[in-house]
């Protein structure tokens, strides 16, 4: 699978208060959720996404609440990935489970500048930077994980082994 | 086991309680297992999607109605429509589904303090909660971790999770604390050393002959932390404190896992208690320390003292210590939150309230509320708190341009007189 898309980028520890603050957490409609993605980083976001459009932050990228509204409305905002150095380890499973690509790499994040053209390539875990030509390799995920990315996410895996 | 030759190194606490109930002999760090739980939590505000999942996955019941605890803390006693309308969801899957542990309004209480309270975790246990403060238990000797939705839902259906067994941070506590130095502070200050991805990933593994000064309070409030510094869990070392509590609070079998002698820990770190001063943590973030000493001259507008971190009845007694006979400074609304009603009916018939409401501060019914900007105590643009919940975030309790500084009990309760953050050597 790959996905193409142009960079929003972001510093270290975007928590998942302002991915998604507890005021609009009153409901867990996709669509609702995403209205408010970023809204306390940056009010910008919302108008300025477009659909394939990929994240790109620095460490520790979704610290914080375990909120899995979080990772919903990044991906119902119509972001196809986020790259990250690190991601917090609660938000890294839930995006797994719910099905939002997220890649760890250091040297992406570090050198992807907001506005970028990237592209990446799951199977590989090749990433491709088209305005900067250059490519980075991602951490490859354990078998174990790809077989929940491969079902889907971890309600279609455990749904498969009956 | 066939004797190769090859030593193999001994396990953390964290790894010997996974091996158990992963039924495995041994486990080592990056491993991937699947344990079987004790306990799945959830809230009202993860809840709901949990359920949802939990009908995708297409099963009829739930693993074991005894062992899932359902408590609706955030946004109760509900704050408006879309809130009710959540509560009811996942009451309605309670009693579907028999859950035993379903805590409504008049008998609930912060979840982190509820259950240990109820007797529901016991040291030993595996336990995963939608809420990424379920690291609280660790300070009974408990594996526990905030997880998702969907792994709630999950949980729910199989009784188990999949985990990366993590390795472990040891730290190793000497000395006795001094006036005015609880757990909040020591976690804060940990937080300050090793930043809020310190022990990303990692366990969090507290031990040492200093941990005999900390009492429960002191300890759950430091485990419920371990998440600001990133870590997968926090735990503490069983001792005779532990023990008493567990003795007073639950009839439930428990199992006392002790690190190995030779366990592998990727750093250590030496914490001498008697070193260590009341902490205040700056916003943004929780690593943002300063010691009480460094933090200038801050006015407050609002102090919050309660929270799944700072709710129990030691809390409120250090926080009734500083308020007797003093009054909440005029430009300060000073709001108490007791987290459970049994914690609430202690601080009552101690006379506790009195303390409180002489002083001009606000008693409320348990509720997480402020700690995220739910409700009860929501800040305006530009405004200041201290509160001692656990995160300062950018907008955690309201505005996105109000400012949240993170403190103990005492420290709180000074600053509530005083007006800016203040010591309670300072009144």
């Amino acid at each position: 699978m790959k996905v193409q898309g142009n960079v929003i980028k972001y510093g270290d520890n975007v928590d998942t208060d302002v991915i998604i603050p507890a005021r609009y957490l009153n409901t867990s409609d996709p669509k609702e959720l995403a209205a408010h993605c970023m809204e306390d980083l940056d009010p910008g976001f919302i108008n300025r996404v477009k659909t394939g459009d990929i994240i790109v932050a620095g460490k520790n990228f979704g610290c914080g609440s375990s909120r899995e509204h979080a990772p919903i409305a990044i991906k119902a905002s119509g972001i196809s990935c986020v790259i990250a150095s690190t991601f917090a380890r609660i938000f890294y499973r839930n995006a797994i489970n719910i099905g939002l690509p997220i890649v760890e790499c250091p040297e992406a994040a570090e050198d992807i500048s907001d506005g970028d053209e990237v592209e990446v390539d799951f199977d590989t875990g090749t990433i491709t930077n088209r305005t900067k030509g250059k490519t980075y390799n991602a951490m490859p995920f354990p078998e174990f994980i790809q077989e929940i990315i491969r079902a889907d996410g971890l309600v279609g895996y455990i749904r498969d082994q009956g | 086991m066939a004797n190769t030759g090859a030593k193999t190194r001994g396990m953390t606490m964290t790894q010997k309680i996974l091996a158990d109930h992963a039924g495995l002999e041994r486990v080592e760090a990056g491993q991937l297992i699947k344990a079987r739980l004790d306990m799945v939590l959830g809230n009202d505000i993860t809840t709901p999607v949990a359920v949802k999942e939990f009908r995708k996955i297409g099963r009829d019941r739930v693993f074991d109605k005894n062992k899932i605890a359902i408590v609706p803390d955030h946004f109760t006693p509900n704050k408006d429509i879309k809130s009710a309308e959540q509560v009811k969801f996942i009451r309605e899957f309670a009693r579907e589904m028999g859950i035993v542990n379903f805590f409504e309004v008049g008998r609930m209480g912060v979840e982190h303090a509820l259950l240990p309270e109820m007797g529901l975790v016991v040291p030993g246990d595996v336990v995963i909660g939608a809420d990424s403060h379920t690291c609280t238990y660790g300070a009974l000797g408990a594996f526990s971790t905030g997880i998702g939705s969907t792994d709630m839902a999950a949980g729910m259906a199989t009784g188990e999770a999949w985990f990366k067994v993590p390795e472990a941070i040891r730290f190793v506590l000497t000395g006795k604390p001094g006036k005015w130095v609880s757990g909040k502070d020591i976690i804060l200050h940990i937080i300050g050393m090793i930043g809020v991805d310190g022990a990303l990933y990692k366990s969090m593994e507290f031990t040492g002959d200093g941990l005999g000064h900390l009492s429960m309070d002191d300890r759950f409030s430091m485990a419920n932390m371990a998440i600001e510094a990133g870590a997968k869990n926090g735990i503490f070392e069983v001792d005779e404190k532990t023990i008493e509590y567990v003795k007073e609070h639950s009839t439930k079998p428990y199992k006392v896992y002790k690190a190995d002698d030779d366990a592998e820990y990727c750093c250590e770190y030496l914490i001498d208690l008697s070193t260590v001063k009341p902490t205040v943590a700056f916003p943004h973030l929780p690593s943002n320390a300063r010691t009480i000493d460094q933090v200038g001259n801050i006015k407050i507008d609002q102090v919050v003292i309660g929270s799944c971190t700072n709710g129990r009845i030691e809390d409120m007694r250090m926080a009734a210590q500083v308020l007797k006979g003093r009054t909440v400074h005029p430009d300060v609304r000073c709001i108490i939150i007791p987290a459970t009603q049994k914690v609430w009916k202690q601080a009552m018939d101690e006379g506790l309230f009195d303390i409180f409401i002489e002083a001009g501060a606000a008693v409320s019914t348990p509720t997480c509320g402020p700690c995220l900007g739910g409700h009860m105590g929501i800040l305006a643009k530009g405004e200041r708190a201290v509160a001692t919940t656990n995160r300062n975030f950018v907008g955690r309790m309201g505005h996105p341009e109000s400012e949240v500084y993170l403190a103990s009990p005492a420290i709180a309760a000074a600053s509530a007189v005083a007006g800016r953050i203040a010591s309670p050597d300072e009144l």
